[in-house]
């Protein structure tokens, strides 16, 4: 099989078996990179370089015997929100950023280099991660290797198309509201949200703090379990990782879970859900059915209007905190031709910042403010906690939670822009597990007639990876839709 | 209402550095003398996607503060952000306390002029201090930023509005720095702002019809670094407050005008408005997710209310009590924690608490006033102290020669009887050899018996200093005044 098509776990297994270099499989992607990504435009820089170099080392440690990392020699792509020291730039597609080189690795990039993996490359996203398009990014948007007129999702748009398009076997992505399994549903590959705290957030650059989780987008369930198996684990750079210890996601992966419950909440197949998608979510659930799954459905009241309303509230306060620093003094784009220092703040944040970012700023900005604050932001913690109750009160009833993943297909590029409220639709059924900090994935489960993927997400309880994991992969096997490849391959083959 | 009913009303916020090695949030360290940003990391400059780590030192510092001020500790505080930009805050929004501080509901007791007041604590809570702004004088408009002190632990002590004077404001913020300097929280060095004061000032003019109190507006003073500018601007407030509600009886009250802050010129002794009502900040506060509260378990908050020393003022009451000093020795005594530890240990090892006072007012307390150094630096340990003092005790040399041996010891570090042997101090008490020396004395001094006949004691005094000027200061007075008495009676 052509390097480009293996699984990041069956290219693992040539690496580590000698019968496939990792200057090969390097060399290979760079090539799919320089052949593919001016039509996909999933990457904002690479370093073929210093990607040739690493893994030309990982070859030589290897051959001398050496110990080598769980990732050796395998090529990764990095979301440009997580920071890299050497070399590669990171600006999370804003102007505010752009050129910035951080001083200090994010805790993934630390993690990825310990397992020595070759990172080629930074992916595209959504300004700050603040969209579902990967089309506000001052880098231009990103296609879907699909159908390159249409949105990839976001806002890990970049890491999902390279991963769709076999630009990289895997890529990081960060999911605040479903930034990660969104563009894996709209791209047709595995993205995975892990329990908050799972990995660590150092070196994220920070949306909404309370919500952010780094996690894998993959072709299939094992390359996902490998990825998270690598940069899953406590920080004690950051507070809020956990010290619970991350079991061996690999060992177990194809060993189903039985007896198994899933839990059907109707909210999920509501209002505004597209019928063809609806219809594939209702045939993966009938596949686990046909494994002897038991079937049941569950109430989850408030985990998507009113999720998705309160995520409005929340994500935008602790944003509208967290961009504050971006103000032109100590590093990133400073206006020119300021008066006073006020103006240099007004002048380098209007100039910096897309509309997306500063329309998030302000919504954050009025609802934490004197006066609104307990109307907003405490009103939506409260509402906050009643998502988690109803996800805890599923959980009690059933073991895993399905539907789809996204309400529709990959849309147009550019049919959403001017209607940010559609566009916030888009994440209606993600937005509940970051509320209530539960790992959630979403896994190819078949094409429209229009040839567009479709993903299942599938939600767990808190720090059960492990099982999410076994859940994805029964459904995995009895299905083929991994396999298939996006026509912008067999185009430029 | 006649102005001298108008009762000044002061609340005061104080914030102190905490004395610990590195900062709030990361592990850089807390230095006053390094040069500009280089005390920095990503952490504490704000850059993107870096978190902060909780520092366990300042927390329990805070903790063991809030204790002794008698303060409860909730067994839940969090984190805030609060935002307003400014170039000297990296992050734009400082780390702070704000609804759910570590310590709630507290008092101090000040004494002044030997009356003592009592100020209620409101709260003490943790946050982290902001860099320092240096603006250019050479006319380009232009300032540099110095972000060694962002980040550094800064503990905020906010008081109930108890305080009625400037001179109380001051003995308030002088209380609090030696309570803060006893339990070793900080240091409090005025010169490096490790202490900086912010008073709330008005006057109450009178009770509402319906008995609620009538104040002036509130002015907050920012940034006093000094007790004596915490006093002047309290003083200045004040007869500000007076003037501007004698010009406007009706409208010159809190609830038309509300609060404004102030700034202080210290060169002019005045202040000036920096904002009014309007401009007040909104600063957005709102709970910090990078980190988790703080639930101390209770038996931590033992631990540290164990690790509360004895209290100056609970000490001078035992010194004077248990001990039997002198008000005045007892407070000199217990001013500094250090001073006070020492002298317990001369007492102890002297087993004689009033000795061991008089040497450490008249010859410890003078050295160290003298050298104006603190007494870890005195050169000279309460064993070796205590062991001069017992020279004298034994009368091995007289008290004024101890003092001369304390000299010495401080000067070369030898022990008192390395001294009285090297130099040959030790004086002669044996009365067979002194006999002689004072039958010489009244030989060469034929009137003398006659005086003493008359009753005058003075010849003693005279007859005695002779008698050391022949035994070259050695003959133990005591002794030889024995033998005078004794001689010239007969």
């Amino acid at each position: 099989m052509p390097i480009l098509d293996q699984t990041a776990c069956d290219l693992r297994n040539a690496l580590r078996q000698g019968d496939l270099s990792s200057a090969e499989a390097t060399e290979a992607f760079l090539a799919a990179i320089e052949r593919l990504d001016p039509t996909v435009r999933a990457f904002v820089s690479t370093d073929a370089d210093a990607a040739r170099a690493r893994a030309a080392d990982v070859d030589r440690r290897r051959a001398a015997g050496e110990d080598v990392g769980l990732l050796a020699g395998l090529p990764v792509a990095v979301k440009d929100n997580m920071t890299t020291a050497d070399g590669l730039p990171t600006a999370c597609g804003s102007r505010i950023l752009e050129g910035w080189h951080a001083p200090y690795n994010a805790h993934v990039v630390e993690r990825l280099t310990l397992a020595d993996a070759v990172i080629v490359g930074k992916t595209n996203m959504d300004e700050f991660a603040m969209g579902s398009s990967t089309e506000h990014s001052c880098f231009g948007p990103t296609h879907n290797p699909w159908d390159t007129g249409r949105v990839p999702g976001g806002s890990s748009g970049g890491s999902a198309a390279a991963v769709a398009a076999r630009l990289v076997p895997v890529a990081l992505g960060s999911d605040t509201g479903g930034s990660i399994r969104q563009p894996g549903s709209l791209c047709g590959v595995v993205g995975m949200k892990p329990t908050y705290g799972r990995v660590s957030r150092y070196g994220l650059v920070a949306f909404a703090s309370s919500l952010d989780q780094i996690g894998p987008l993959a072709r299939t369930v094992g390359d996902a379990a490998l990825l998270l198996q690598a940069v899953a684990g406590h920080d004690p750079r950051d507070s809020t990782s956990v010290q619970e210890p991350v079991p061996d996601y690999l060992s177990a992966l194809d060993e189903p879970v039985t007896p198994l419950r899933i839990g059907v909440p109707k909210e999920f197949f509501a209002e505004g859900l597209d019928a063809e998608v609806g219809r594939l979510a209702r045939n993966a659930i009938a596949v686990y059915e046909g494994l002897g799954a038991e079937v049941v459905e569950v109430d989850l009241p408030h985990a998507t209007d009113h999720a998705i309303a309160t995520y409005y509230i929340v994500a935008p306060s602790e944003a509208s905190s967290n961009l504050a620093r971006y103000d032109g003094v100590h590093y990133g784009y400073r206006s020119s031709g300021h008066a006073d220092m006020i103006d240099m703040y007004m002048r380098s944040r209007s100039e910096g910042f897309g509309d997306e970012v500063k329309r998030r700023i302000m919504l954050g900005t009025f609802a934490l403010s004197s006066g609104y604050y307990d109307a907003y932001y405490k009103k939506a913690l409260k509402v906050r906690r009643l998502v988690r109750q109803d996800f805890d009160a599923a959980f009690a009833q059933c073991d895993c939670i399905m539907g789809p993943t996204s309400p529709t297909p990959a849309f147009r590029m550019g049919e959403r822009l001017d209607d940010p409220l559609t566009m916030y639709l888009s994440d209606l059924f993600t937005v509940g597990a970051n509320m209530a900090a539960i790992p959630g994935i979403s896994v190819p489960c078949g094409f429209t007639d229009d040839g567009l993927p479709v993903g299942l997400q599938i939600l767990t309880g808190v720090f059960t990876e492990d099982r999410l994991l076994r859940i994805a992969r029964m459904y995995e096997r009895e299905t083929d839709w991994t396999d298939r490849r996006p026509p912008v391959c067999e185009e430029s083959a | 209402m006649s102005q001298a009913d108008l009762i000044p009303t002061i609340g005061m916020e104080v914030h102190l550095h905490l004395a610990t090695r590195t900062k709030m949030f990361c592990p850089c360290e807390v230095r006053y003398d390094a040069p500009p940003n280089t005390c920095v990391c990503p952490v504490c400059l704000g850059m993107p996607g870096v978190l902060p780590v909780m520092n366990g030192l300042a927390v329990e510092l805070a903790v063991r503060m809030a204790i002794a001020l008698g303060c409860t500790i909730p067994n839940f505080a969090k984190w805030d952000r609060k935002h307003y930009y400014y170039p000297d805050l990296p992050k734009n929004y400082q780390i702070s306390e704000y609804d759910e501080p570590l310590g709630l509901g507290g008092h101090l007791d000040v004494e002044l002029d030997g009356e003592t007041f009592r100020v209620g604590i409101t709260r003490v809570h943790l946050e982290e201090d902001a860099g320092k702004l240096m603006h250019a004088e050479d006319g380009s408009n232009t300032s540099a930023v110095d972000l060694n002190r962002t980040g550094t632990p800064l503990l905020e002590v906010v008081s109930e509005p108890d305080i009625h004077s400037a001179q109380e404001a001051r003995a308030y913020g002088e209380a609090l720095r030696q309570l803060a300097v006893y339990l070793g929280v900080g240091h409090c060095n005025m010169q490096l702002g490790q202490m900086r004061f912010e008073p709330n000032i008005s006057l109450k003019i009178g009770d509402a019809p319906d008995g609620s109190p009538v104040y002036t507006p509130i002015t907050e003073i920012k940034n006093l670094n000094s007790f004596r500018s915490v006093e002047r601007g309290c003083a200045f407030e004040i007869a500000r407050h007076r003037d501007e509600l004698a010009a406007d009886p009706q409208g010159y009250t809190l609830a038309k005008q509300g609060k404004s802050t102030r700034g202080w010129n210290d060169d002019r002794g005045v202040s000036f408005l920096m904002r009014s009502k309007e401009e007040a900040h909104d600063y957005r506060y709102f709970p910090e997710p990078d980190l988790v509260p703080f639930v101390p378990e209770p038996e931590w908050v033992e631990r540290v209310r164990a690790s509360v020393p004895e209290l100056p003022a609970a000490r001078r009451k035992r010194f004077i009590i248990d001990l039997g000093l002198p008000e005045y020795d007892a407070r000199v005594l217990t001013d500094d924690r250090a001073v006070a530890d020492f002298f317990e240990q001369v007492a102890k090892a002297v087993g004689d608490a009033k000795t061991a006072s008089n040497w450490m007012m008249q010859d410890v307390m003078r050295v160290l006033n003298e050298r104006n150094v603190p007494i870890a630096n005195l050169g000279v340990t309460p064993a070796a102290l205590a062991g001069a003092i017992r020279l004298v005790e034994k009368g091995t040399v007289s008290r004024a020669t101890g003092t001369e041996v304390f000299a010495k010891m401080v000067e070369t570090g030898k022990s008192a009887q390395a001294i009285v042997e090297d130099e040959n101090l030790a004086q002669t008490s044996d009365a067979g050899e002194l006999e002689a020396v004072v039958d010489a004395v009244i030989a060469e001094n034929p009137d003398a018996a006659q005086e003493f006949a008359k009753g005058v004691d003075k010849a003693v005094g005279r007859l005695i200093g002779m008698a050391k000027q022949k035994t070259g200061g050695k003959a133990n007075p005591k002794v030889v005044r024995e033998l005078l008495i004794q001689k010239l009676r007969a």
